[in-house]
């Protein structure tokens, strides 16, 4: 029965259901063609809805400085001019656009108290106004749910509970893709012309992170098994702030809102440490004594003076996220964490009960909830957690499409957007941004092909022997364990710190763990069988992985959320440079290409507009 | 274990594990109970000699209030012929519609659920679509409900006047002047009267009637007064049940409270006025 | 913590039954922990579903000794110590495998429902106060607890003629945004059988984001409802002044 599959046929098909891939079957539906749109999970569910603080656009509605150029020098600075320039570009201008168009389709932000009844927008770590339009802290769920509706209505066909196995190509270009409905494990191939990945990230890959079972490197995996170049995959954004007890919440998410909201750092001496571990590009930017930060906070945050006429500079705490990290990790390291490994977060100190409910409704059900702890009169326990993938697939900036024609990909398997660290609320802009231009371009090209290519057929039977293999091996381990050495693994040899012998046994042991699953066994039949589907997504997260760390290796140098304790510092071999990964033959190629500078004329505008430091450029460099 | 449990049905059946039967059994209690002493209190009016219960000097029950004693109403059968009768239909039924008693009485009453994931017996269900379709007159309850906070306000007032001539023994007022007195009874009717209000206010149709019909579009502006006073409403309705559950047993005191006095069972005791009077600190028994 | 006695439904369409499992419990867990350890070290093939394990996405949806609860927000210390525990799939709906259950009668309702369409030439200006009572609703995380819980839909199968809790708080989403075109009330009254509602409650009960389901937007919806169809005076007000 499970060689006998279902068959679609898509003028577009879409892979994987958050924010980028809703926003893309829109548009290309919109466009008039026949849109498919595949998810893991049931609809809605994606990881998108865990996105707490915001989208970052430069709407200006509560700070009129704010403009497209200032976003796009945050995000430059903060991903450290390791972004594709276009993309960052791009994102700065289009994503005001798309935010007022998600309220078009029903969005309801929150509004300004100013009486002129705007959207209101929030403060975030890295970017230098108030940026982030928000509702409360569920953004996040407010804007799968508002695309999900347009999209119901819209005429897509949405396939939930279906994985997709594999991509299938027609000589070099796309041509569909082929997997199973979770439910029954009936196989099922869709024919596509044109196909947008927008699968989300590889938290599954590390045991401490943020991110739900579907953020397992699928879209990285497919798309690179398919001929496509990986672009940055060594760029992994730890969160500063996740939860670190107890252990069955272990890297749950704390929203930077908690941080924008009044929280501060502290370590168990009571100190307020983030004043310490300024970094030479914020310098003069932030606070540099704990009364200015809270002078600032108590005039910008509480009694909500424009923040312009304040002289004050603000808080610490909300310097981007690579930053924050690394200097909890210190404080953790040099023995002056708290008793579970993290460092405190106090709000309670800062804000009134009342208000913590209010702003940050949600934390402080999850901590009630989940941990026993009154975040209104105790500190949070926080620690870094894997949460964001930077790198990803390597797409044109103008179509999102990669080197393998007809296949497109938007979101967080997307590559140069965010360079070597992503700005807290650019990841929902990027969905939509992204999402819609890579939408708009599957359906261009789609409709460029009058008939759909064609599909070797033959070769179905052989990959729906590979998916039954695991219940065909007899005594091999169950996926649970190999998934977990595998997290172990790569949390040990590509975490946070990285150095040369460390990555060099990570691969050993990736090439010990690719044996294992090859003799993976799995119980029961295919019927909604969570450890066969375990089993098979083992195969893409095994790859991703070794990704990550070839490229790690082959960054000779500390950017963003790449940091190695062999090479610390910006290198200028380095900076205008980005590492690819792709396939030769059954190898694995690691390649050095030059990354897209910003135009001279540009960059010299932002200078003269005083956004642009040149130090900052030249420190970033690797020159100074 | 060869049943399958997850299709069995049927009155009662659950998987739960607490005392989810001591709401049902609670309401059943407190809902009957006030239902009796509500009926035997109506149908009571009055004691030997045509001593009236209903009433004790400037206290009137407010199962009573507005009080018409017309004469066609003693052409009823004995038992019925009730100034209750004129007056009990008009809070019965806007509770009896209220939306707060529907949930209570439609579990733990008609077992509709009897409780949350707790499996009913499979009658032909219609909702509110078929015949408790009446509940939708709900609003008009309300309307007489709101006057009835008027009168029984008026009737707390009224409380405060004392016959300088006494109580008779048929425990009305004497004929003569008043003069000011607030007794027990007169802090018992006001409150009676305040928890009414509170009940009354928070009715979810009355919300719906002061704003929550609108679509708020720049309601501050546009609509400030109806915002304000949705807000208040919406305050009250937050706890409309806890309103209506004190209001209901307070009216049920307020009734037994005039009633005893009435009965000479105790003695109503005044705070302010017996400078006028030493003598009426004991009321009607001196 | 020690070992922890679970009773897990294992099943499909064709029938299933309870199966015990006992777990060794580590502090902190919640019942989605005891699900997943069950999944790695005894039966690798128990399905379940689940994402973000913070309360937050819905997914995990299941009943806990009878109670319609979250598994990822239920924790385990809140059981006794020798307390065997019962998980079950959620009742109402058809049973996929395990404690996963087809919840697709739901997006069918959801297609059914006239999207948002906001007034022609609408002012995109509005205040917080504005919207308070809309994003009350759509914090809604679709875990269909309240649909399961719904007597109308769980006793009484009435999935031919009545949407279930879920949707009438969308539905109340869309009606009392503030510039949103549309009038549902006659859909709501006809197609999604808001009278068959008897406003017990017990959806308000099981809502794990705590939206006051029965008080804010059924309730609302149905005076709504009367305003149209009910209310003689209300009808003669709106002939004669228009609306």
């Amino acid at each position: 029965m499970s060689d006998n599959y279902q068959s679609f046929e898509y003028d577009v098909l879409v892979i994987g259901a958050g924010g980028a891939g809703l926003r893309a079957a829109i548009e290309a539906s919109a466009a008039g063609c026949k849109t498919g749109l595949v998810c893991k999970s049931l609809l809605g569910k994606a990881h998108t809805v865990m996105a707490e603080g915001g989208i970052a656009a430069a709407l200006a509605t509560v700070d009129s400085r704010d403009s497209w150029q200032q976003h796009f020098v945050d995000s430059m600075i903060g991903g450290n001019l390791g972004n594709h320039w276009r993309m960052a570009q791009i994102h700065a201008q289009q994503s005001p656009d798309r935010v007022r168009e998600l309220e078009k389709w029903g969005a309801v932000f929150d509004r300004t108290n100013d009486g002129k009844g705007n959207i209101n927008v929030r403060h975030f770590g890295g970017h230098t106004y108030k940026r982030l339009a928000h509702v409360g802290d569920r953004t996040g769920l407010e804007l799968i749910r508002t695309l999900q509706d347009k999209g119901v209505h819209s005429g897509i066909e949405v396939h939930m509970e279906c994985t997709i196995y594999s991509l299938m190509k027609d000589g070099d270009r796309i041509a569909g893709a082929y997997g199973y409905f979770r439910e029954t494990g009936r196989p099922v191939l869709f024919k596509a012309k044109s196909i947008v990945i927008s699968t989300g990230g590889i938290g599954k890959l590390y045991f401490i992170n943020s991110n739900s079972w579907e953020c397992a490197g699928d879209g990285f995996g497919l798309s690179y098994l398919a001929g496509a170049e990986l672009a940055d995959m060594e760029y992994i954004q730890f969160h500063p702030t996740g939860m670190v007890w107890p252990p069955s919440v272990r890297g749950l998410l704390i929203t930077e809102g908690v941080r924008g909201e009044g929280g501060v750092l502290k370590n168990n001496q009571g100190e307020r440490f983030m004043f310490k571990y300024i970094p030479a590009k914020y310098q003069g930017k932030y606070a540099e004594t704990e009364a200015e930060a809270d002078a600032w906070f108590k005039k910008v945050v509480i009694d909500g003076v424009k923040e312009e006429t304040v002289k004050e500079r603000k808080p610490p705490e909300l310097m981007s996220r690579d930053v924050v990290a690394r200097a909890l990790w210190n404080e953790i390291k040099e023995g002056r964490g708290t008793e579970h490994g993290g460092v405190y977060l106090d709000i309670a100190s800062h804000r009134s009960a009342e208000d913590i409910k209010k702003k940050l409704p949600s934390m402080y059900h999850q901590f009630k909830q989940l941990a026993d702890v009154d975040i209104t009169k105790v500190p949070m326990e926080t620690g870094p957690t894997c949460h964001y993938m930077m790198g990803g697939v390597k797409v044109d900036p103008e179509t999102q499409m990669s080197n393998v024609p007809g296949l497109f990909a938007a979101g967080e398997c997307a590559a140069g957007m965010h360079g070597s660290n992503r700005l807290g609320g650019n990841s929902l802009s990027d969905l939509v941004v992204f999402g819609k231009l890579a939408g708009e371009h599957a359906a261009i090209y789609a409709k460029k092909l009058r008939d759909f290519p064609k599909i070797d057929e033959s070769k179905l039977a052989g990959l729906n022997k590979e998916m039954n293999q695991p219940f065909e091996n007899q005594g091999g381990e169950v996926s649970y364990k190999i998934l977990a050495d595998l997290q172990h693994i790569m949390e040990k040899g590509a975490g946070m710190f990285r150095e040369e012998p460390t990555m060099d046994q990570c691969l050993k042991d990736l090439e010990g763990l690719k044996e294992r699953v090859k003799k993976v066994t799995a119980e029961g039949n295919r019927m909604f069988n969570p450890g066969w589907h375990v089993a098979l997504d083992l195969r893409n997260m095994l790859a991703v992985g070794e990704a990550i760390v070839r490229a790690a290796k082959e960054r000779k140098e500390s950017r963003g959320g790449h940091t190695r304790t062999d090479f610390t510092g910006y290198s200028k071999d380095f900076a205008k440079k980005r590492v690819v990964v792709r396939q030769k033959g059954d190898k694995m190629e690691v390649v050095r290409e030059d990354l897209p500078q910003i135009p001279k004329e540009l960059e010299a505008e932002l200078i003269n507009a005083h956004m642009l430091k040149p130090e900052v450029l030249k420190q970033l460099r690797g020159e100074a | 274990m060869a049943m399958d449990v997850r299709t069995k049905r049927g009155l009662g059946v659950t998987l739960r594990k607490d005392a989810w039967w001591l709401e049902p059994l609670f309401y059943q209690c407190l809902f009957g109970g006030f239902v009796v002493y509500a009926t035997w209190a109506a149908l009571n009016p009055y004691g030997p000699n045509g001593k009236a219960y209903y009433e004790y000097g400037p206290y009137l029950s407010p199962m009573f209030s507005p009080f018409f004693n017309p004469d066609w109403l003693h052409k009823l059968p004995a038992w019925l012929a009730t100034p209750a009768l004129l007056v009990l239909w008009a809070p019965a039924g806007f509770r009896g519609t209220c939306y707060y008693y529907r949930k209570a009485y439609y579990r733990s009453i008609f077992m509709d659920p009897p409780g949350c994931a707790v499996g009913e017996s499979c009658v032909k269900y219609q909702g509110e679509s078929k015949f408790f379709i009446f509940q939708n007159i709900h609003r008009y309850f309300f309307y007489v409900a709101l006057l009835f906070i008027f009168v029984l306000s008026w009737d707390a007032i009224l409380a405060m006047m004392w016959p300088v001539n006494g109580i008779g023994p048929d425990n009305h007022s004497n004929l003569g002047p008043k003069e000011f007195g607030v007794g027990v009874g007169t802090i018992v009717m006001a409150l009676n009267a305040y928890l009414l209000g509170g009940y009354t206010l928070g009715c979810h149709a009355f919300r719906h009637l002061v704003g929550g019909g609108l679509d708020f579009l720049r309601v501050k502006k546009n609509n400030p007064i109806r915002f304000a006073l949705w807000s208040v409403v919406t305050k009250l309705n937050e706890r409309h049940m806890q309103w209506a559950l004190v209001s209901m047993l307070w009216v049920g005191f307020t009734d037994f409270y005039i009633r005893m006095c009435a009965m000479g069972v105790w003695h109503d005791v005044r705070f302010f006025g017996f400078i006028n009077k030493i003598g009426h600190i004991f009321g009607a028994a001196t | 913590m020690g070992k922890v006695h679970m009773r897990v439904y294992r099943g499909n369409s064709e029938g299933g039954q309870l199966k015990d499992y006992n777990v060794q419990a580590e502090e902190g867990m919640v019942v989605l922990d005891v699900i997943h350890k069950i999944q790695a070290t005894q039966s690798s093939d128990l399905a379940c579903r689940w994402n973000c394990k913070a309360g937050k996405c819905g997914s995990c949806s299941a009943e806990i000794n009878g109670k319609p609860r979250l598994m990822c927000m239920t924790r385990m210390n809140e059981f006794k110590e020798d307390e065997i525990i019962t998980v079950m799939p959620m009742k109402t709906f058809p049973i996929m495998k395990d404690l996963a259950t087809d919840v697709s009668f739901n997006y069918e309702i959801n297609k059914r429902i006239p999207p948002f369409t906001p007034v022609e030439g609408a002012d995109w200006h509005w205040e917080q106060e504005d919207v308070d009572r809309v994003q009350e609703f759509r914090k809604c995380i679709e875990c269909f607890l309240c649909q399961d819980t719904c007597h109308v839909l769980r006793d009484h199968d009435k999935m031919a003629k009545f949407a279930g809790p879920r949707f009438f708080v969308r539905i109340a989403s869309l009606e009392m945004h503030p510039i949103d075109a549309l009038d549902r009330t006659a859909l709501l009254k006809n197609e999604h059988g808001i009278g068959l509602c008897n406003i017990t409650k017990c959806c308000t009960e099981v809502c794990p984001e705590s939206i006051h389901i029965t008080d804010n937007a059924i309730i609302p919806l149905k005076e709504r409802v009367v305003d149209k169809y009910y209310d003689p005076l209300r009808i003669l007000w709106n002939k004669v002044f228009g609306k």
